[in-house]
């Protein structure tokens, strides 16, 4: 079985975004960038059903400006076997991220397709379910965990209020949560070696998918900011605000 | 405009999530609804009675009975071959369903909506909450996940909607469903609670977590949650969890002992309308939202706390 795995480069988890001066989106120049936290995860997953036998190969592909390769080289040195990258300086939403692979899907025939859940920049959480209804296969959404046996994948899944286990028919679509596992780091090693693991580069066009947007972003904005309120000195006088609340009558 | 809006239920009652997305809905038009699942003829009582849904459309089929979106989906397309959008509340159900009916529908999702500015206009939250983007949709037929905490919700009384069964249910074979465990609690559900007591990392433990952070919860009626560090750290369940990828709440009260305040955390709470925070450390960053801060160590601080109530 191939695996197949689809990374985005985002802004990294620990930069905090802020909005362009003239409203129309976030300022991005300078900013350090990563691999999606979900993608990571999906990568690792991907490696691991590998590692226990169950897969031969892992793809890692990408959409996205031609510096998306450094993310796509990541997931080589994590330990991926090789890489696509699709070519685009355009803002591609989900549904034309989805369209182009499912193109993928069709010439690699992965029986399975590991996601991150969501991007942490546009946080839009619809690739992996828009691409399970385009290539008509069956999702499990935000994986807890996953098991391969045979020609089925069972995943529990983290839902409002515990845990939802399905089996799935492959080939089928399985979108990471947090707590899936824990990515490993890239060694030095690895990622000398990850330099010369093949990595193709496409475009858009090359799949025949009209990438246009449908969504057309008016104006981005600060949130209402919350200032600060004030401190109190000791327990007394926190119950003493809390009282003048009506809370904890 | 009419619109169609996922019911969440669990076959015997409808849950709330779904009186906020009545209310989006109708603010683009006329509010029909759609509860699908497996004798769930009792939900469709209560949602006909919700003021301002129209119709109550009812499919009962035992391909639908656990929500599977391989079954969901393909009835919901179908739906909307009569309506012109499909809203759904941004739980993980909708989050769910939601988008594979859009690319069936061949439409762009809008997803998280925080307010309606026009019939194709919305506003969204982005990067954690850090931005808020107006979007304006190009398609024929709008698919949108609603915010609970982002919308007043619906009165539950006062409606009386027609109910009408719908057929061309069927289990599309791509998937099963195995097994559930929810946890049962007796405490008010995360997003709907008035009050919520939150722990962090700083706890220590889940046994610390139970002895700290339980007491005052029961004190105040409150619903526990957690930051991700805490439930990580395996001190409680991942359902605790409040962020950007966790819960979204908007508590009247959110009392968050011992978080530092990741924009990640403040991205799922930070609407709620009076924010306590207590943390030794006087310099963290959960101190620049909450009303009150008290710099004090949790562990003698709440249990004096939960004393002086």
């Amino acid at each position: 079985m191939k695996i197949l795995v689809p990374v985005k480069r985002v802004i990294d988890y620990n930069v905090k975004p802020r909005v362009k001066a003239d409203g129309t989106g976030v300022d991005l120049a300078n900013v350090k960038m990563s691999m999606n936290p979900f993608d990571e995860i999906a990568v690792e997953e991907a490696l691991r059903i590998k590692e226990a036998g169950k897969a031969e190969e892992v793809v890692a592909v990408s959409v996205g400006p031609a510096k998306a390769q450094e993310t796509l080289r990541t997931a080589l040195a994590m330990g991926a076997d090789r890489a696509i990258l699709i070519e685009t300086d355009e803002t591609v939403e989900p549904l034309a991220v989805a369209k182009l692979l499912a193109k993928v899907a069709a010439e690699e025939n992965p029986g399975l397709i590991l996601l991150g859940k969501q991007a942490i920049d546009d946080d839009s959480n619809q690739t992996g379910q828009m691409l399970a209804a385009l290539l008509g296969w069956g999702q499990a959404t935000f994986a807890n965990t996953v098991s391969v046996e045979g020609d089925s994948v069972t995943v529990a899944r983290e839902i409002d209020g515990g845990l939802q286990t399905v089996k799935l028919n492959t080939p089928a679509i399985v979108t990471t949560d947090l707590r899936l596992n824990e990515p490993r780091y890239a060694s030095l090693p690895n990622i000398m070696k990850a330099k010369k693991k093949p990595l193709d580069t496409k475009t858009p066009g090359d799949y025949g998918v009209d990438i246009a947007p449908r969504l057309t972003t008016l104006k981005v904005t600060e949130p209402p900011v919350r200032s600060a309120g004030i401190k109190v000195a000791d327990v007394d006088a926190l119950v003493g605000k809390l009282k003048e609340m009506g809370v904890g009558e | 405009m009419k619109t169609l809006v996922w019911v969440e239920h669990d076959n015997a009652v409808m849950k709330d999530a779904t009186l906020a997305v009545v209310t989006a809905a109708g603010k683009l038009g006329e509010v029909h609804a759609l509860v699908a699942g497996k004798g769930c003829g009792a939900v469709a009582e209560q949602v006909a009675k919700v003021a301002g849904v129209a119709t109550v459309h009812v499919a009962d089929d035992a391909s639908l009975e656990h929500g599977l979106a391989e079954n969901v989906a393909p009835l919901v397309a179908k739906l909307m071959e009569s309506h012109d959008a499909f809203l759904a509340p941004a739980t993980t159900t909708g989050k769910n369903i939601a988008p594979r009916v859009a690319a069936l529908l061949d439409v762009m999702q809008i997803s998280d909506i925080l307010s309606v500015e026009g019939p194709k206009t919305f506003t969204r939250p982005i990067y954690a909450g850090n931005a808020i983007a107006t979007v304006e949709s190009s398609d024929a037929k709008l698919v949108i996940t609603v915010r609970g905490t982002a919308f007043d919700k619906a009165a539950t009384e006062g409606g009386s909607a027609a109910i009408e069964a719908v057929g061309g249910a069927s289990d599309a074979g791509l998937s099963t469903f195995l097994s559930a465990e929810i946890a049962k609690s007796e405490r008010p559900e995360l997003t709907s609670a008035k009050i919520i007591v939150s722990g962090g990392r700083a706890l220590g433990s889940g046994e610390k977590f139970e002895e700290v952070i339980t007491p005052l919860a029961d004190k105040l009626g409150a619903g526990i949650g957690a930051s991700r560090a805490a439930v990580d750290a395996g001190y409680v369940p991942n359902d605790y969890q409040v962020g950007q990828t966790g819960k979204i709440v908007a508590p009247e009260v959110y009392v968050a002992v011992g978080i530092s305040g990741a924009i990640q955390h403040l991205a799922g709470m930070k609407d709620s309308k009076t924010i306590i925070a207590i943390n030794k450390d006087e310099d963290a960053p959960i101190f620049q939202v909450a009303d009150i801060g008290l710099v004090a160590d949790l562990f003698t601080a709440v249990p004096e706390l939960t004393g002086k109530l």
